[in-house]
């Protein structure tokens, strides 16, 4: 066995490209897991096509996944790559660019064919020519060895085939220093009932990690150690994961049945998956025959007493717009989940994209005030959707939650929370008391009506869309009472800034620059500024969690910053928010490609400001 | 549902609400609403497990004159919304009330959903083969070349028929009646809440500011027997002003003959509401001018209802599962500690 060098390093940012049919996705969540298992910090990002199959070895079939894992704090799955390992030449084609200079590039030689480089657009054969000369090439024929590695057993060649991703985990197992048997113990409980398959793939990914060991070509090993974390127990988490983690919590907390009324739609779907394996958590979740019926079954359940939710994206939201304006008008809790992506119309559904923030401020008829809420990371999620029916339960309300697809479908580690640390969601019906019920009678502080359920004898009551009397609830049109409600809905609204906290401030209270962000950008700002600060600039950051409304310590921490610049992942919404409340001259970043934001990308928008 | 414990019995002006009812005059809404509220108080529901819930159109307003739970949502989704209401508490006895457009129209995908899935709702369609809340433009169930304010030179929609529609959608109860009918009407409104699953009832309703008499030849005295069918389950199908008229099958095709001349009730179709297959016929007799308009049950069958199954498989998760841990469901399957 060759002696090899071990290197230390701080972060490693590798990517995973191959054939959507090649397990990519796969490969990418066992590195994950691994990686958490020896206590790295972690960030990672899928990046898959919209096509379900499109053909094998086509551009547009290539799927990827990308990961950052760390010693030191992080808070992205990185931007340039250290290492990436292309599966055939369309992968290699597509994800090149963003592989540094002298850094490391794996592929599967044997996937190299005349047609498949011809499929990728490859004139000649990069492999061949000077084309990739600025990298560490591996080039390997990956499933010449699988072959040779199971000739003594009894499976098929296309079992061996499909293998292939696991001689690559294996290798880059090797080459970071990480256990395979995670992995192999993870095999034996997925393929329980097919033993040819936990062998199959067992075996390719030994055969990858010892390659590594053997192969005179791998001469370094690299070391990346455990991160500092805080204390406790961790899992990994994904974004739309814990979202729905967050509801079934605020369903037990506040006692009541959690309803699910939803319709599938890229990448909002898995939080409808997810819910509906809750059936022993009492959870009732409805398929329904399109957006509209799902949101209008989750206000009907909603007028019914239950925890009420609804989740889509762009093209959903839309057609929800008319019902979640009947939420408004009469005052039933209601959590709409928009898992944003690149629009307009069916735009790029698996894309990541911020584009929304109006479409929720302003996207019914009339004056249709809502709360709007913003995770900022994987994990954080959780606390927003708990947080958002917690609101829209005390508050009588439909609340919005804009996560979009780089949170839904990213994942990082996770200090799992104690549901007693949790704030305790508070319910109370109405019951009944002398003289008639009044639908429309408001809480003092809160201004929330009553919730009366039906069933409940003497509460009997109609609600609906058209314009409510104050106090009764019945029918008017009187313009008095009209400009009354727009208020009182608009002053409900409003006074729930005394749920948001004080604002936080990442780098010093005041200085040259504040760069104000929200929802999934909150990574690569974070990242960017903690590099930018490192080089002594006057740099700090705040990360909105409240859209609707704004925190209200936010007007005063503007005016102590020189400069503020907003990125957002849209043509710039918030910044016009921002402008016209506080009007002060915000300066905007507009990147609006599908993906989330590069620290480089940020940093050299600052480097322009300053 | 039905609770048979309610302390005191409930009359018609239990479920007459304060509010002022503002249908036009002589509209057939009003006696749509005087049988609801006078079979209601029969159907052993205590007052506060009625849900009326309602979209958009002159139909729609329902609910506010019910003194019940009410619920006036938004056009064509009063369907999905029930079912919500449904599923959140199967111990509701909830109605839907709709009209022509509001259910055929913009509405259509919302009922034939509700209709296949047979949730245990109750759906009440007006049906006045016009639209009158925006003052009278043609609705998916007028006739075809109809003059309105929306087609001056005619129609150019060929109607739906609403029984085809929701026996198409796989609908387990089917039924229709019209609104001067008043015991007819309350003896489906009480078929209707008897069935469980979803239920359709049609109701020809006259609306006599945009399309008045549109049912004029099943109302009159005069003529309204021979052109009535009055279906009754296990009985030959006799109608006319002298009994004397029958339908009978002639290969596939339902024909009208007349009774003593060489045909005798033995020979005519019985009505069966539980067979599909005459159902469909009976759905077409509408699209044949030498036929009658069948009022009544024309289709219902027994099938599981959606939020039963629903409760079903929660109660199956948990003997298998057991309840739900959710601090355990926090953590998933892989965690790793950090001293």
């Amino acid at each position: 066995m060759a002696e090899k060098n071990v290197e230390k390093i701080e972060s490693v940012v590798i990517r995973f490209a191959g054939d959507s049919g090649d397990g990519m996705q796969l490969m990418g969540d066992r590195f994950t897991s691994t990686s958490a298992l020896v206590g790295n910090d972690l960030g990672t990002f899928p990046d898959f096509p919209a096509e379900i199959r499109a053909p094998a070895g086509s551009l547009a079939g290539v799927s990827a996944f990308q990961l950052q894992f760390s010693s030191k704090d992080i808070f992205t799955p990185g931007d340039q790559l250290d290492a990436l390992v292309a599966m055939n030449p369309a992968a290699l084609k597509m994800h090149i660019k963003d592989l540094k200079t002298g850094g490391i590039l794996i592929v599967n030689k044997s996937n190299f064919t005349a047609k498949n480089l011809k499929m990728a657009g490859w004139e000649s054969n990069p492999l061949e020519d000077d084309s990739l000369m600025d990298y560490m090439l591996y080039d390997i024929e990956i499933s010449r060895l699988l072959a040779n590695a199971t000739e003594d057993m009894d499976i098929t060649s296309k079992t061996v085939e499909r293998s292939k991703n696991f001689f690559g985990l294996g290798l880059l197992y090797w080459m970071y220093g990480r256990p395979i048997e995670p992995t192999i113990e993870w095999l034996k409980k997925k393929f329980k009932k097919r033993p040819e398959l936990i062998e199959a793939n067992t075996r390719a990914l030994k055969t990858g990690y010892n390659f590594g060991d053997i192969t005179e070509s791998f001469a370094t090993q690299y070391e990346v150690g455990p991160a500092p974390f805080e204390s406790g127990t961790y899992r990994n988490i994904v974004g739309n994961h814990a979202a729905g983690l967050g509801l079934l919590a605020a369903a037990q907390s506040s006692g009541l049945p959690l309803f699910f009324g939803g319709y599938p739609i890229t990448p909002a779907s898995d939080i409808l998956h997810q819910l509906s394996h809750y059936r022993n958590y009492g959870v009732k979740t409805f398929q329904a025959e399109d957006e509209i019926a799902g949101v209008g079954s989750a206000i009907g359940a909603s007028f019914t007493g239950n925890l009420s939710v609804t989740a889509s994206s762009g093209p959903g939201i839309c057609l929800k717009g008319e019902a979640i304006g009947l939420a408004v008008i009469s005052e039933l809790p209601l959590v709409v989940l928009n898992i944003q992506r690149a629009g307009p119309s069916t735009g790029m559904p698996t894309k990541t994209e911020q584009a929304d923030f109006f479409l929720s401020m302003y996207g019914r008829n009339g004056e249709s005030p809502v709360p709007i809420l913003t995770p900022a990371t994987p994990g954080d999620c959780f606390f927003i959707a708990y947080e958002a029916c917690r609101i829209a339960l005390k508050y009588m309300t439909p609340v919005f939650v804009l996560s979009d697809a780089f949170l839904a479908n990213g994942s990082e580690p996770w200090i799992i929370p104690q549901l007693s640390d949790l704030q305790k969601i508070e319910v109370s019906f109405a019951e009944k008391e002398d003289g008639p019920y009044l639908p429309y009678e408001r809480d003092e502080k809160s201004l929330a009506r009553q919730w009366a359920v039906p069933g409940t004898a003497g509460l009997e009551h109609r609600i609906g869309g058209l314009e409510r009397e104050h106090i009764s609830g019945n029918v008017s049109y009187d313009p008095d009472n009209h400009d009354l409600m727009v208020k009182l809905r608009a002053q409900k609204v409003a006074g729930m800034i005394r749920e948001i906290p004080p604002t936080e401030i990442y780098g010093d209270s005041t200085g040259e620059l504040l760069i104000i962000g929200w929802g999934s950008t909150f990574g690569a700002i974070r990242t960017a500024v903690m590099s930018l600060r490192d080089d002594g600039k006057s740099v700090s950051q705040a990360h909105l969690k409240w859209l609707n409304p704004l925190p209200a310590d936010l007007g005063e921490i503007l005016l102590r910053f020189q400069t503020v610049l907003i990125p957002e992942v849209n043509s710039g919404q918030l910044i016009k928010l921002i402008r016209s409340e506080f009007l002060i001259d915000a300066i905007g970043l507009n990147i609006v490609r599908g993906e989330p934001y590069r620290k480089s990308q940020i940093i050299e928008k600052v480097e322009e400001i300053l | 549902m039905t609770d048979t414990s309610a302390a005191t019995p409930l009359s018609r002006k239990d479920f007459v609400s304060d509010q002022d009812v503002r249908w036009c005059p002589g509209c057939g809404d009003y006696s749509i609403l005087a049988q609801t509220q006078k079979t209601m108080p029969d159907l052993g529901v205590p007052k506060e497990k009625f849900v009326f819930v309602a979209g958009i159109g002159c139909s729609s307003r329902f609910p506010y004159y019910m003194n019940a739970f009410g619920f006036h949502t938004i056009h064509g989704r009063a369907p999905a919304i029930a079912t919500g209401v449904k599923i959140a508490n199967p111990d509701l006895s909830v109605w839907v009330i709709t009209g022509d457009g509001d259910a055929l129209s913009i509405g259509g995908n919302h009922l034939i959903h509700v209709l296949r899935r047979n949730v245990d709702i109750n759906i009440v369609m007006f049906n006045n083969q016009i639209y009158g809340l925006t003052k009278g433009q043609y609705s998916p169930t007028s006739e075809f070349g109809k003059k309105t304010k929306s087609s001056p030179f005619g129609s150019l929609d060929r109607p739906f028929n609403p029984p085809s529609v929701a026996l198409g959608a796989q609908s387990t109860f089917v039924a229709r009646t019209i609104d001067s009918h008043t015991h007819h009407l309350q003896e489906m409104l009480k078929r209707v809440h008897e069935h469980k699953g979803t239920s359709f009832l049609e109701v020809y309703q006259n609306c006599n500011i945009f399309n008045d008499g549109a049912f004029a030849h099943l109302k009159d005295r005069e003529v309204k027997d021979d052109n009535v069918l009055e279906l009754k389950h296990g009985e030959p199908m006799i109608f006319g002003k002298e009994k004397n008229k029958g339908i009978r099958l002639n290969g596939f095709n339902p024909e009208m003959v007349k009774i003593g001349t060489g045909i005798s009730a033995d020979d005519l179709l019985v009505h069966d509401e539980n067979n599909r297959n005459l159902a469909g016929l009976l759905a077409n007799f509408t699209e044949d001018d030498s036929l009658p308009t069948p009022l009544g049950v024309i289709y219902s069958e027994d099938q599981p209802r959606y939020e039963e199954l629903m409760i079903e498989q929660i109660e199956e998760a948990k003997k298998k599962l057991g309840e739900g841990d959710l601090q355990k469901l926090l953590a998933g399957t892989d965690t790793w500690e950090v001293a």
